[in-house]
């Protein structure tokens, strides 16, 4: 990513963007194999549970106890991290977050870190600042690992390197790594990362984390993941950083039994992962010595002031949305231009950062529904959507003054609007349609409409006024 | 000045300000209406479910009587050919097979761990639904590091240790959640690469479960 993972103005737009991911066949091919596969795994591991829906409802209903009380719940997580002996540090942006870490690093005079699989820290640009200050960051996850080495960025909240298939990632690795004589078996990809990582987990003495889950009852931190480098980092170092959102607490032990169910089914297809950790401040003899949990803003509260895209901070981040759409299967993650690509990133991004800095992600959905389907938390999606854009039209028609108010798509929308309203005007408007449409139906559609509106009808076909209407024949009726 | 502290908790209740002042959280009902426990599992139907589930991530898995582990748990380290193993400080005095060389934790250092050739644990509970073994630095398991290391985890599970369902084990685990803890399904294993799994990683890869029948 460049130096912060999220839009500071209004990027390339999304279509634009997106025209280049659909030139590209390969990554077309590699992202259709792999959602594919992941969507039908994830349908028999959430088919073999009788009780998903009452976990939904019950994941949704934890989420908005929380959300709607988000300062009382963050108050008693600081202090039960406290009380086990663990550092809490607030951050108001993804600036002052970065400088704890890296005044965290300074401190013990860290030349070197290793990190967990993050988002946050991916958001927040971290790695560019402490490679500025001087310090080596490792990304021990495999897919983050690829992307670092390729210097490319993430596509995928949970699978950066989605993009990339196997003998992609073979040559890379033959580059970078120089290991020769290697095949493209998944299997001994893995071992060369394996290897390659050993030496950096038994030397380094500082690692970085994110958290999928803090208890603000305990003060217990989780972090879920597969290969066992999350454990790696979570063990060796002595001193360890984990940069959370805001929006990550839950209240108390045993909601995790909600949600340890409902991630790991929707991200990887699996009943469980591999492997979770969890921990509770400092322990004596076991772990990292040092333990600094940083609470992070960036954007959140300006989601939490929408009553409506709200919903939006219940997201576990398990990609169970990105990997169900359509847009996104064909698009890739790059033309998201944010850390948070897919459906839930085409809300989260605007909400964090404004509408105005990210105009064109909520209109990269077809509405479809399936992300709202497949939610484990139900953020309803398509609504906060169809919100946003509204959002989206109304700052620019502010920012425009009058020549705003008289653009043809809001001077349209307003026109049907006021036809609506009568049922006089509606028939009426029918009436004129009818005869208004005759030069543009052919063969009984009707497939491009002149002037301002050509663009929208390029895509669309329409059906035209038929002869007499439902209303007009009834009438008729004796 | 105002701290980072005191502006991100003003940014909150300014930003939830339409939440009535008298709402407590509490008030926002969460209906848990999905399963606690399998009613209609027999104890036997449970140990199999739990052993079908590991196997099913690719983990060696073996049911034994009691008077059956301290020979199935040296057939296993003589099988790999295993020369030093390394186990936790409270490991019952009857387990560490003959003929091998044991490193006793506490004490042990990363690079004696990472040049063992395995480690014997027990564990706190096992669930059956997802095949998961949850260690919490209890008795037989010691710190975390111990079951990280080395590429070989040979885990022994009790019959009665294992639960039905994930909302057992967390509200069994409740009373110890602030110990560190670890929740193990299958060896290490990645879905980066096309997003299918493969086996092997970091973590040690291979993982072998003794479930000894004890009820």
């Amino acid at each position: 990513m460049g130096s912060e993972g999220l839009p500071t103005a209004p990027p390339i737009p999304f279509q634009d963007a997106a025209k280049v991911s659909l030139a590209n066949a390969q990554l077309r091919r590699n992202m259709g194999k792999a959602t594919r596969t992941i969507r039908g795994k994830r349908e028999l591991v959430v088919a073999e549970m009788p009780d998903w829906e009452g976990l939904r409802e019950a994941g949704r209903a934890i989420k908005e106890r929380t959300i709607r009380h988000l300062d009382r719940a963050l108050i008693q997580l600081e202090a039960s991290v406290q009380q086990a002996g663990g550092q809490v540090h607030w951050a108001r942006d993804a600036e002052e977050a970065r400088k704890i870490v890296a005044d965290v690093a300074k401190s013990h005079d860290v030349k070197a870190v290793i990190k967990v699989k993050s988002l946050t820290t991916d958001e927040i640009g971290l790695n560019a600042e402490l490679e500025a200050a001087g310090i080596e960051v490792t990304e021990t996850d495999l897919a983050e690992l690829i992307v670092q080495l390729a210097g490319d960025r993430s596509s995928h909240i949970l699978v950066p390197a989605i993009h990339k298939n196997r003998s992609e990632i073979r040559e890379l690795f033959r580059e970078k790594l120089g290991a020769e004589n290697l095949s493209d078996e998944p299997k001994e990809l893995a071992r060369v990362a394996r290897e390659h990582l050993r030496k950096k987990f038994l030397t380094t003495t500082m690692a970085v984390s994110g958290a999928n889950f803090a208890i603000a009852e305990t003060g217990t931190v989780c972090v879920v993941e597969s290969e066992g480098n999350g454990r790696m980092c979570l063990t060796l170092p002595n001193v360890l950083v984990s940069v959370m959102g805001i929006e990550k607490v839950i209240p108390e032990w045993n909601d995790l039994e909600v949600f340890m169910q409902l991630l790991p089914r929707s991200s990887t297809a699996e009943r469980m992962n591999p492997y979770t950790s969890f921990w509770t401040g400092v322990t004596p003899g076991d772990g990292p010595q040092e333990f600094h949990l940083i609470l992070l803003d960036n954007g959140r509260t300006r989601a939490l002031a929408d009553p409506h895209g709200r919903e939006s901070l219940y997201c576990i981040r398990c990609s169970a949305c990105l990997n169900i759409c359509p847009v996104y299967e064909r698009t890739g993650g790059h033309a998201y231009n944010s850390v948070y690509p897919g459906p839930i990133g085409a809300i989260l991004t605007p909400l964090l950062v404004g509408e105005q800095n990210a105009p064109s992600l909520p209109y990269a959905s077809s509405l479809c529904g399936a992300c709202y389907e497949v939610c484990p938390v139900k953020i309803n999606i398509p609504e906060i959507l169809i919100h946003l854009r509204g959002k989206v039209v109304r700052h620019k028609q502010d920012q425009e003054g009058l020549r705003g108010r008289l653009d043809p798509e809001g001077l349209a929308m307003k026109l049907l609007a006021w036809t609506f309203r009568e049922p006089g005007r509606f028939e009426t408007a029918q009436r004129l349609g009818r005869i208004g449409q005759w030069p543009l139906v052919k063969n009984g559609t009707i497939e491009h409409l002149p002037g301002p509106v050509a663009d929208w009808s390029a895509m669309r076909d329409l059906v035209p006024v038929p002869e007499q209407s439902f209303r007009e024949w009834w009438r008729t009726r004796t | 000045m105002t701290t980072a502290r005191d502006q991100v908790l003003e940014r909150i209740r300014s930003a939830i300000r339409d939440v009535p002042e008298s709402e407590q959280p509490e008030d926002v009902v969460v209906h848990r209406n999905y399963l606690v426990a399998n009613s209609d599992s027999s104890r036997h139907g449970i140990i199999e479910q739990f052993m079908e589930r590991v196997a099913e991530y690719k983990a060696v898995v073996r049911r034994v009587n009691q008077n059956e582990l301290v020979e199935a748990i040296k057939d296993a380290c003589h099988s790999r050919g295993m020369t030093r193993l390394a186990v936790p400080a409270d490991l019952p005095a009857d387990w560490p097979p003959s003929g091998v060389e044991i490193l006793r934790d506490p004490g042990l250092t990363y690079d004696q761990l990472d040049h063992v050739d395995g480690i014997l644990t027990g564990c706190a509970l096992a669930i059956a639904q997802t095949g998961t073994i949850v260690l919490d630095a209890g008795v037989a398991q010691g710190r975390r590091v111990l079951t990280l290391l080395p590429d070989y985890h040979l885990c022994v599970v009790f019959a009665d240790q294992v639960v039905g369902m994930v909302p057992e084990a967390f509200r069994a685990l409740s009373a110890t959640s602030t110990r560190p803890m670890t929740f193990i399904s299958g060896p290490s294993a990645t879905s980066d690469i096309e997003l299918n799994r493969v086996e092997g990683v970091h973590g040690p890869r291979t993982l072998h479960v003794l479930v000894v029948d004890n009820v």
